[in-house]
């Protein structure tokens, strides 16, 4: 539901602080795991998270992200597995706002309005669809706003300003903020430009804005943090993924959030 | 160049086409469709399009009649349109010429492509040297290691072959990973693509720029011929010579007919490329057409003996054209399309590129439906001198 993000961003402000986005992908290193790694990101402190939806062709993703979606993908993780997740995830007691985020062809297959209410279903509350601008979004859009689910627009540095305030009307309860033109992946420096990008957003509207792409490092996420509502973080949680044993996988990535948002004393 | 002219071009075909695209690059696509607008309506950018055809590329390009593979084969008179005789030995040079000119006037210095077979990559570093424009290929390691010759034409032309492993290591991965460079520095580049294919406005953009086959072809056929066509026959990968071909002829009473590739057959999924005849409509690389793929909507890997139409999509307009019952579409497979190599080969001493070989066995095929009397105008993209290497390992020769 919209509302449950709403309400979170809502949360993470009343505190003070931005909230920490924090994206895995399904079926990613094997199917077994994404629930018990969804959980686990809650535990480490995520106060919102994005699941990936394995695509053949993930052309905005970086090298880290698209071997997750290709190991995804020959496990045979179809949108309808990642629905089942969701509400695996929910009966175990996820609370945390859950945004569902890929490419438009799986959804597209699946159907564009059975993909949102079944998604709704499954305690899903929102989609980001990297490849599908909210001008090619009207039949989505529509779907999602009669199932209460959220559509999440995305913000380039390339973005004009002129159709800033159309994207962000689409919005109903972030904004997704691109730090960078590129592809997702961890940078050892963010643009410097990110604050004035925020700054230009705001200016259209009061939603909460979450910047990604780019984003490893607990000096970044507290840079994010201070200029934006809420900070995402993926390539860097897959690779915590991978940086050992399967069997280690949740406890490393539940470790890396309470470092990097600083729950925990940073021990790197 | 005659071009309509108009000041906004329509995003889609029926159903198909569009913009589906990371935010990222929707400025470069705006920009990128003003420019052309303009261009198209501009008298100083076609005349030099058209000089550059003249001078550069050698157009336009004869259109052959083979009267003995007509008298072998008994039937159509079949006719041939010679882009394999276009400078660099097929119709890529069209588009590639026309997407340089205008990356020049979007002062964009560096050049981006993705190349199948090669021929779009050579074509494209060709122009890049001659307008002295950086240029940067994106070619899979399959397709590199079927096409070693192209590889190292284009390192002689100067540009930069990036190899792409990922997925299929063919034409799809290479698109992907054009897209992704794009993504990163579009401020500064031009992604050229090399086909009717991707957002809006390229499959019109790329279209148009190769509408000049046909526009000659027509002219070519009441000259030589004394009268239009019954069937226009050309092959479909990504679809840009064929749509070339067709478009001048669409308001015409003339059979449009697509070839694609069958590969090892069309009951073996990811072993065809046969994506009008075999998929189902989505969407990839920016644009909503057919493709093939799964259920859940995942990509399917595709085959066939011609690296340039080993692509899992296909463009736009081709769609529409199919649905609308406006042009039919075919398969040859691997055998067919080797047979169609040699039969020409062997009956005129034109050897041409394995992709038009399949436009040149459904041809022979459609002969005798067509009868004597009839012609059929066949869109020879381009030339076989690449595929020797293919052919000879297809044939089991060692060279």
């Amino acid at each position: 539901m919209s509302k449950r993000l709403r309400a979170r961003f809502a949360q993470t402000k009343r505190e003070g602080r931005a909230a920490f986005v924090a994206y895995v992908m399904a079926g990613f290193p094997d199917p077994d795991h994404t629930v018990p790694l969804l959980l686990g990101l809650e535990e480490g402190g995520a106060d919102v998270i994005e699941l990936g939806i394995p695509f053949t062709d993930p052309l905005a993703d970086g090298a880290t992200i698209q071997h997750a979606n290709e190991v995804a993908v020959s496990a045979g993780i179809t949108f309808a597995d990642c629905l089942e997740m969701v509400q695996e995830a929910r009966a175990q007691g996820l609370s945390a706002p859950l945004v569902l985020m890929g490419y438009e062809n799986p959804l597209l297959a699946y159907g564009e309005k059975q993909a949102a209410a079944d998604a709704a279903a499954a305690g899903a509350d929102g989609f980001i669809v990297v490849d599908l601008p909210p001008d090619e979004a009207s039949t989505f859009r529509q779907a999602c706003e009669e199932q209460d689910v959220s559509f999440v627009p995305l913000i380039a540095p390339t973005t004009a300003e002129k159709r800033m305030k159309t994207i962000t009307s689409a919005a109903n309860s972030f904004i997704y903020c691109v730090s960078v033109t590129g592809t997702t992946g961890q940078r050892a420096e963010l643009p410097p430009s990110i604050g004035e990008l925020v700054t230009t957003i705001r200016r259209y509207t009061e939603l909460p804005i979450a910047v990604g792409f780019g984003v490893s490092t607990r000096d970044q996420v507290a840079e994010v943090g201070s200029v934006a509502e809420g900070v995402i973080v993926g390539s860097a949680i897959i690779s915590a993924i991978e940086a050992g044993t399967v069997d280690g996988c949740v406890e490393r990535v539940r470790s890396y959030v309470e470092r990097v948002t600083g729950r925990s004393v940073d021990k790197s | 160049m005659s071009m309509e002219t108009s000041s906004e071009l329509a995003p889609r075909f029926g159903d198909f086409g569009g913009r589906y695209i990371p935010e990222v690059l929707v400025a470069a696509h705006e920009e990128l469709e003003e420019a052309y607008i303009k261009a198209r309506n501009d008298t100083t950018f076609n005349e030099e399009l058209a000089e550059l055809g003249r001078h550069y590329v050698g157009r336009p390009t004869p259109l052959y009649f083979a009267q003995r593979l007509t008298q072998e084969v008994g039937g159509a008179r079949l006719w041939l349109k010679r882009e394999d005789l276009a400078h660099t030995g097929a119709h890529k040079i069209n588009n590639a010429l026309g997407q340089a000119l205008l990356a020049k006037r979007l002062d964009k210095p560096r050049i981006i492509a993705e190349t199948g077979a090669g021929q779009h990559g050579v074509a494209t570093a060709t122009v890049c040297a001659m307008l002295g424009l950086e240029c940067v290929v994106y070619m899979g390691t399959e397709d590199i290691r079927r096409q070693s010759l192209n590889v190292f034409r284009m390192k002689m032309l100067g540009a930069e072959v990036v190899p792409v492993d990922s997925g299929n290591c063919t034409l799809k991965d290479a698109i992907n990973e054009a897209m992704r460079d794009w993504v990163t520095n579009v401020r500064t580049t031009h992604y050229l693509i090399g086909s009717a294919i991707g957002p809006h406005p390229f499959p019109t953009m790329v279209r148009d720029f190769q509408s000049v086959i046909g526009r000659e072809a027509r002219t070519q056929m009441l000259e030589q011929a004394g009268r239009l066509p019954e069937v226009a026959v050309a092959c479909v990968g990504g679809g840009s010579n064929a749509i070339g071909l067709f478009h001048p002829f669409v308001e015409d009473p003339v059979r449009l007919i697509g070839v694609e590739a069958a590969g090892e057959g069309l009951s073996v999924p990811g072993r065809n490329a046969a994506t009008l005849v075999a998929g189902s409509p989505g969407v990839l690389h920016g644009t909503h057409t057919y493709l093939l793929q799964d259920e859940a909507g995942q990509i399917l890997e595709t085959h066939s003996i011609s690296a340039g139409l080993d692509y899992p999509g296909v463009g736009p307009e081709h769609s529409w054209l199919k649905t609308s019952g406006r042009a039919e579409y075919i398969a040859a497979d691997d055998k067919e399309a080797l047979a169609g190599f040699k039969r020409l080969t062997q009956s005129e001493g034109i050897i041409p590129a394995l992709e038009p070989a399949h436009a040149i066995h459904a041809a022979v095929r459609l002969a005798e439906e067509v009868g004597e009397g009839g012609d059929i105008l066949i869109g020879l993209s381009g030339r076989g001198d690449k595929d020797m290497h293919t052919v000879a390992e297809a044939l089991g020769v060692t060279l």
